[in-house]
């Protein structure tokens, strides 16, 4: 689509922000074009081509907007600028550095360079002279936060090239030239460590994307525990209002074993975003021991910002994922929330007049949402190194109902599902994923199967789906103690239902805001279930159901110590102690013990 | 909203709906405002040379010969130190009888402030009422409504946490206010003497529906103006955002659009987000916090209002009538307030998070008890103590004419439990139960 001469047009008609162009010229689909206004330049994206018209929607307001206004058109779809220094970022969905604009409001047609052009990154080759390369490829590197950031082959170059000459390790700008390649023709092109990508294209200089085999450590037990995400793997979330959607993405996005972490904040509250600003700069990466935010990168369209620019918003996070994946890295990707992203093109969709879908959704949805969701994974360059973008989407269903569109469509394309509910919420079951319904397909994967009982060990994996089967019993227990009365059933049915919210308490709930309990490493999440999972195996005595609930609460009770407690401290030890001898009271086998004793 | 230069003044209608008119008329700009024979009016779409205008009172009487002149700018406010314990319509006209305001021209609905020049919401707000302060506390900054039936006294409710908010300003947004309501906040307002530091922007149920879509703007403008120029705090009281919703849906309907859930327009989502995230902290500690109201049918939160609303608002105070006790109460289940985590435990004492959540879930107990009560079945000892505690709670914490200060409402709650529960059902932090528990 690249051209030399611009195409012009003139604003003929405007409604909010969709503007119709009369164009003088070829025009492309997604074209990027600049509508001058007074002395801003507004940016505008082509959505629809009719004869001599083109339908644009603006990125920013189109108060005061005039028809006649002048429209030109830049040749090229929605770009990223790709590029050292990117990390500890606040971009906007068109990647405009933020920090970089003036005054305390936005300013409509104020864009900023994403990209600091003046620092001096200390550049080490990596391939030498004469190396042949394709897009992609590594030249060099540079450090970026303590993360090694590599200089590649342009994404956009085609077919192979000669590298004619490599920069020496120094301290270069980001536009400094540091490789001269060369195609078959002889033509040499100069790279430095800038390129740009359109967002709506994904990268694929990558070998292979296999099947995701590894676990991604979250620190969240109802996730690493009963549904693990894997690298490369994709999540939703979906919930009502309040049940703890961004709550949950916040806790993964500190705790996750990732080397960079992207947060588009799309559609939902700019305090939230202000939250992982101030908060994520004091926080340590438990890994690395530096600050959480040198890790992560915010794009930020929230709600009040543009629609049109929030659909670009989560476009941008992706690109941004998958040039850090070509560098061999692990990524995790969080989008807050998709569904905003759905409403944004359904308000377009609208006004452009299009025939609706259903509930008033453009028709082509399902597919859009999946065409998203694919471009994460696991994949192997052509270097032989590994990379991942791990994807954790948000879902907002209107009224709460999971039939609605944009949750049926994501269902199709995530593979881990941590449906949200809002009685566990109202109960204060933090976090609220519904135990029963939610599930991670990559449990069913063979080459998952494997890596956990590696990690782990052989019985990790009957251990869980053995919870979950506990958890299924005791709903079912729980049911028919409501119908038939507490003590309409026999009182083993009791002591399921207990043995369920034992696992839900201790396993499942987690308090996000306590500094203990909001991460648990994998080692003390095997350790906590096994212990758990032994109470559920003992067989325990109760003379009157009521024993059985004053019972458990005083077990779960020490458990929650247990978990507000560092692991294998001094209190952790006591409470432990105290839980065994508790455990003892109602014991079968301990009771046996004493009678013979007697 | 007086027209100010010379304009060139149109005659000639080529369209009449029931919201909107259209001209031939050129050099007209998106969004700008005009008046067609007195009546003020929007241009919201321009196809050509043709531009449709809303007209806000609507079009009834209107001929095609009518008078159509452009002002030439979008819909502005002139703000100023004088604003102060002023009324205003929904144009920004005064209705008291009081002179007009000088003062700058500012456009109304202007842009967002940029996220990184916002600061976290950290200031406490006490209201006095357990139901907020114990368990949904406010921060300055925070944009919360109340979820009413209307039925409710939320009014009252919210002059009350108006007066006790300690903010420099106070601004009222009244969209389709009864005139009774809008005399009940002047004459509240009045006997606490806290007339001056009060503005008001009011459209009456005796106003064109369609109006008050200028109001939720019209008093955000003004309070960014004491907020950013002035560091001031400022309360911005938006009721009812439920009518407000519906004068879009009026809109949209007329022009066509293809509606969503519940007949609302699309956009319904945007249209209140950009309203609500006029809430700010600033760092030179100005700040603007929204309370408003959204009125139910039924109780039902699933319909499109509350629950686009409850999708961008920082968490809902929800009122409910508690028929044990013959009160209404703030309900501890559907109500939340997201910040509440920023203050509780480090501005409050240090026990508030876990003895909130406890009281919740016994609270919750309780309700599972009534239900097996309703169901006929016999109830434990551990169901009845529940219940007995459950209206106490709320007799002494839920109801909205509770008015103490938090380690108080603390206090109250420890007492309850040692009343009612051991220390295991409970379930807290030890340190904490060893320090705090009431013997
Ligand atoms: N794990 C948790 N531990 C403790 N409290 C929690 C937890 N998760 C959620 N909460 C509580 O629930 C509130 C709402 O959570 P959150 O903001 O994540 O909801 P959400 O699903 O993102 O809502 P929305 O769709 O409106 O954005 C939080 O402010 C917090 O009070
Ligand atoms: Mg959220």
């Amino acid at each position: 689509m690249e051209k030399n001469d611009k195409t012009t047009g003139t604003v003929s008609g405007i409604i909010a922000n969709l503007v119709v162009v009369d164009i003088y010229g070829p025009v492309g689909q997604n074209e990027i074009c600049y509508i001058a206004h007074n002395e801003e330049r507004l940016m505008a994206e082509v959505i629809k081509v009719t004869g001599k018209q083109a339908y644009v929607q603006v990125f920013e307001s189109t108060r005061g907007l005039r028809p006649g206004s002048k429209v030109e058109f830049e040749g090229h779809m929605l770009e990223v600028t790709l590029g050292p220094g990117m990390l500890s970022r606040n971009y906007d969905g068109l990647q405009n550095d933020l920090d970089k604009m003036d005054g305390v409001f936005l300013k409509r047609g104020e864009y900023t360079d994403p990209l600091d052009r003046k620092k001096k990154w200390n550049f080490k080759p990596i391939a030498s002279k004469g190396d042949e390369v394709v897009a992609g490829d590594w030249l060099g590197e540079v450090e970026e936060n303590g993360m090694p950031h590599r200089i590649m082959v342009p994404f956009k170059l085609e077919g192979t090239y000669k590298i004619k000459s490599i920069a020496k390790e120094g301290e270069y700008t980001v536009d400094d030239e540091i490789a001269v390649i060369e195609d078959n023709n002889g033509d040499t092109i100069s790279v430095n460590m800038v390129q740009k990508w359109p967002v709506k294209v994904p990268i694929k200089t990558y070998k292979e994307k296999p099947r995701p085999f590894k676990l991604l450590e979250t620190g969240v037990r109802c996730i690493d525990t009963l549904n693990p995400i894997t690298e490369g793997g994709t999540g939703f979330i979906p919930g009502p209002f309040g049940t703890g959607k961004t709550v949950l993405q916040h806790a993964i996005s500190k705790q996750a074993e990732a080397d960079i972490v992207i947060m588009a904040a799309c559609g939902e509250r700019a305090n939230e975003v202000v939250e992982i600003f101030k908060e994520f700069p004091e926080l340590d990466d438990p890994r690395t021991g530096k600050k959480l935010i040198e890790r992560t990168t915010i794009i930020a369209n929230t709600s009040n910002m543009p629609v049109a620019a929030r659909e670009a918003s989560v476009y941008t996070a992706m690109t941004l994922a998958e040039y850090y994946r070509s560098m061999g890295l692990k990524v995790l990707l969080m989008a807050d929330s998709t569904s905003r992203w759905a409403q944004a093109l359904r308000e377009m969709s609208n006004r452009l007049e299009e025939l609706p879908g259903p509930d008033a959704f453009p028709m082509d949805l399902s597919a859009i949402i999946s065409n998203f969701y694919s471009r994460a994974g696991f994949v192997y360059l052509n270097n032989g190194k590994t990379g991942s973008i791990t994807f954790i989407g948000t879902v907002s269903p209107a009224g709460g109902n999971l039939k609605e569109p944009v949750t049926e469509n994501t269902r199709k394309a995530a593979r881990c599902f941590y449906g949200l509910s809002q009685d566990r919420a109202d109960s204060k079951r933090y976090p609220a994923i519904d135990p029963i319904d939610s599930y991670s397909k990559y449990l069913e994967y063979p080459e998952l199967q494997k890596t956990l009982g590696e990690s782990l060990d052989e019985h990790w994996l009957d251990n869980v789906l053995k919870s979950k089967d506990v958890l299924l019993r005791g709903k079912e227990a729980n049911e028919q103690i409501n119908i038939l009365g507490d003590d309409g059933v026999p009182i083993d049915f009791h002591e399921r239902f207990w043995k369920a919210e034992l696992i839900d308490f201790v396993i499942l709930q987690q308090d996000a805001f306590d500094k203990v309990d909001a991460s648990t490493p994998l080692k003390r999440q095997k350790y906590m279930l096994e212990k758990v999972l032994g109470i559920v195996d003992t067989d325990f005595e109760f003379r009157h159901f009521e024993e059985v609930g004053d019972f458990f609460k005083r077990i779960i009770n020490q458990f929650k110590q247990m978990n507000y407690s560092e692991f294998e401290s001094d209190k952790f030890k006591g409470f432990e102690k105290e839980l065994d001898e508790m455990l003892k009271e109602h014991a079968v086998e301990e009771k046996k013990k004493e009678e013979e004793a007697v | 909203m007086k027209s100010q230069a010379f304009q060139k003044v149109y005659t000639k209608l080529n369209n009449i709906t029931k919201a909107t008119v259209s001209l031939t008329a050129k050099n007209v700009g998106y969004d700008e405002m005009a008046v067609v024979n007195g009546r003020m009016a929007q241009v919201v779409k321009i196809v050509g040379d043709q531009v449709v205008l809303q007209v806000f009172s609507g079009t009834e009487g209107i001929p095609t010969d009518a008078e159509i002149t452009f002002l030439g700018n979008p819909p502005q406010i002139k703000v100023s130190d004088e604003l102060s314990g002023r009324f205003f319509n929904a144009y920004g006209d005064p209705i008291d009888g009081g002179p007009d305001i000088e003062g700058e021209i500012r456009e109304i609905g202007g842009p967002s402030v940029n996220p990184v020049r916002r600061e976290q919401p950290s200031q406490l707000i006490a209201t006095g009422i357990a139901g907020i302060d114990l368990n949904n506390s406010l921060v300055s900054g925070q944009k919360i409504p109340f979820f009413a039936d209307s039925d409710q006294p939320y009014n009252q409710v919210m002059a009350n946490v108006a007066l006790r908010a300690k903010a420099d300003k106070i601004i009222l947004g009244g969209m389709g206010l009864s005139n009774d309501d809008y005399l009940y906040f002047k004459q509240v307002f009045d006997n606490a003497g806290a007339l001056d530091r009060i503005i008001s922007f009011v459209n009456t149920t005796e106003d064109p529906p369609v109006e008050r879509l200028l109001v939720p703007d019209m008093a955000l403008t003004a309070a960014e103006y004491f907020a950013v120029d002035k560091n001031e705090s400022v309360l911005v009281l938006l009721t009812d955002m439920t009518l407000f919703a519906d004068a879009l849906s009026i809109v949209s309907n007329r022009m066509d659009q293809i509606p969503s859930k519940d007949s609302m327009p699309g956009s319904l989502y945007s249209d209140l987000a950009k309203i609500y995230e006029k809430a700010v902290q600033f760092p030179t500690g100005g700040s603007i916090t929204i309370v408003a109201v959204t009125t139910l049918s039924g109780g039902d939160i699933t319909h499109a209002i509350p629950d686009n609303t409850g999708y961008i608002t920082e968490g809902q105070l929800f009122l409910r009538r508690d028929t044990d006790i013959g009160k209404v109460i703030v309900d501890p289940f559907r109500s939340l307030s997201r910040l509440k985590q920023l203050v509780i435990g480090k501005q409050t004492r240090e026990d508030h998070p876990q003895v909130m959540n406890a009281a919740v879930r016994l609270y919750a107990d309780a309700a599972s008890a009534r239900t097996k009560l309703e169901n006929g079945f016999d109830l434990t000892d551990y169901d009845e103590r529940t219940l007995d505690f459950a209206k106490d709670y709320s007799e002494k914490l839920l109801a909205i004419d509770v008015n103490v200060d938090t380690d108080t409402m603390l206090d109250i709650a420890w007492k309850l439990f040692s009343t009612y529960f051991s220390k295991a059902e409970v379930g807290i932090k030890k340190e904490l139960v060893d320090k705090y528990w009431k013997k």
